[in-house]
């Protein structure tokens, strides 16, 4: 296999503007491309120094899907259920905690200590959820068969 | 109107992320609604229609399942395990625990732990995907 890298990860927001605002104002990442391609507002956030992964911020709606499905999908998204989810890694966990309550992002699971790290899950304005973990070094030879985030 | 119905799906999130969070606290439906900013009537209304089953019975879920996971992976005792997940009678446990399961706590702990008595610590390291040869 020649595939070398998840360069990029697409999520549906409900506003591109309010997602950014969250993405960039709350949680701290940076803006990669914010481009109107004419069609569609390309816009991908990055973690600061991760420039190589990509986090495309999506707007569902026509034509690329017609009124009535991006309609579902914007309800599926505010009902947490389009399955939308981002894992990222902190070198510590409950000063990143920190830090987001006091910029009033919505949690829900507080930092606890498990298997594999520190982690907790924090919701997007829109219904994706984002977890966030200070993970153990693992095991090189290890099947990674932890469980993630029972929440 | 989608937008309204988009308002209204995540405020009836943010009202089942509470009770993800904070099952074991004596979570009412007025302080879920409030979570919601919605009257007590609309709330669980609203939560029926937009997740397919009552506040209430969601919230019992989560604590069973909480209460599923402790049973296995923990030598609390029942009653203990009981209060910990947020039930307020050893009572209404049971019966629910028997509802959603099939079985009482005890059978399931048994049932899913076929050595009891050996300390957790055993049992989770004796059980860990083996990371040798």
């Amino acid at each position: 296999m020649t595939m070398n890298a998840i360069s990029r990860s697409q999520i549906y927001v409900l506003d591109q503007d309010e997602a950014l605002d969250f993405y960039v104002g709350k949680l701290g990442m940076e803006v990669n491309t914010d481009a109107d391609l004419g069609f569609m507002r390309w816009l991908t956030v990055n973690l600061p120094g991760d420039p190589e992964r990509e986090i495309l911020l999506e707007k569902p709606g026509p034509p690329a899907l017609d009124p009535a499905t991006a309609e579902q999908v914007r309800e599926l998204l505010t009902k947490g259920a389009l399955g939308g989810y981002l894992f990222m890694t902190t070198d510590d966990a409950y000063k990143t905690y920190e830090e987001l309550v006091g910029r009033g992002v919505e949690i829900t699971d507080e930092p606890t200590e498990r298997s594999y790290g520190i982690d907790f899950g924090i919701r997007d304005p829109f219904g994706n959820k984002i977890r966030i973990g200070q993970m153990f070094p693992r095991d090189s030879n290890s099947q990674g068969t932890d469980q993630i985030g029972c929440g | 109107m989608s937008r309204a119905v988009e308002e209204s799906n995540r405020a009836m999130l943010r009202a089942r992320d509470a009770m993800d969070r904070a099952y074991a606290e004596p979570l009412d439906i007025p302080t879920l609604a409030r979570v919601a900013l919605v009257s007590e009537a609309h709330f669980i209304r609203t939560f029926r229609a937009t997740f397919g089953e009552t506040p209430h019975r969601y919230l019992q879920r989560r604590r069973v399942e909480r209460a599923m996971s402790l049973l296995m992976e923990s030598n609390r005792d029942v009653t203990d395990i009981c209060y910990a997940v947020g039930f307020g009678s050893l009572g209404t446990f049971s019966r629910t625990f028997r509802q959603i399961v099939g079985q009482s706590p005890t059978e399931f702990r048994r049932a899913r732990r076929p050595t009891p008595g050996v300390p957790s610590c055993f049992t989770k390291a004796w059980t860990r995907p083996s990371s040798f040869g």
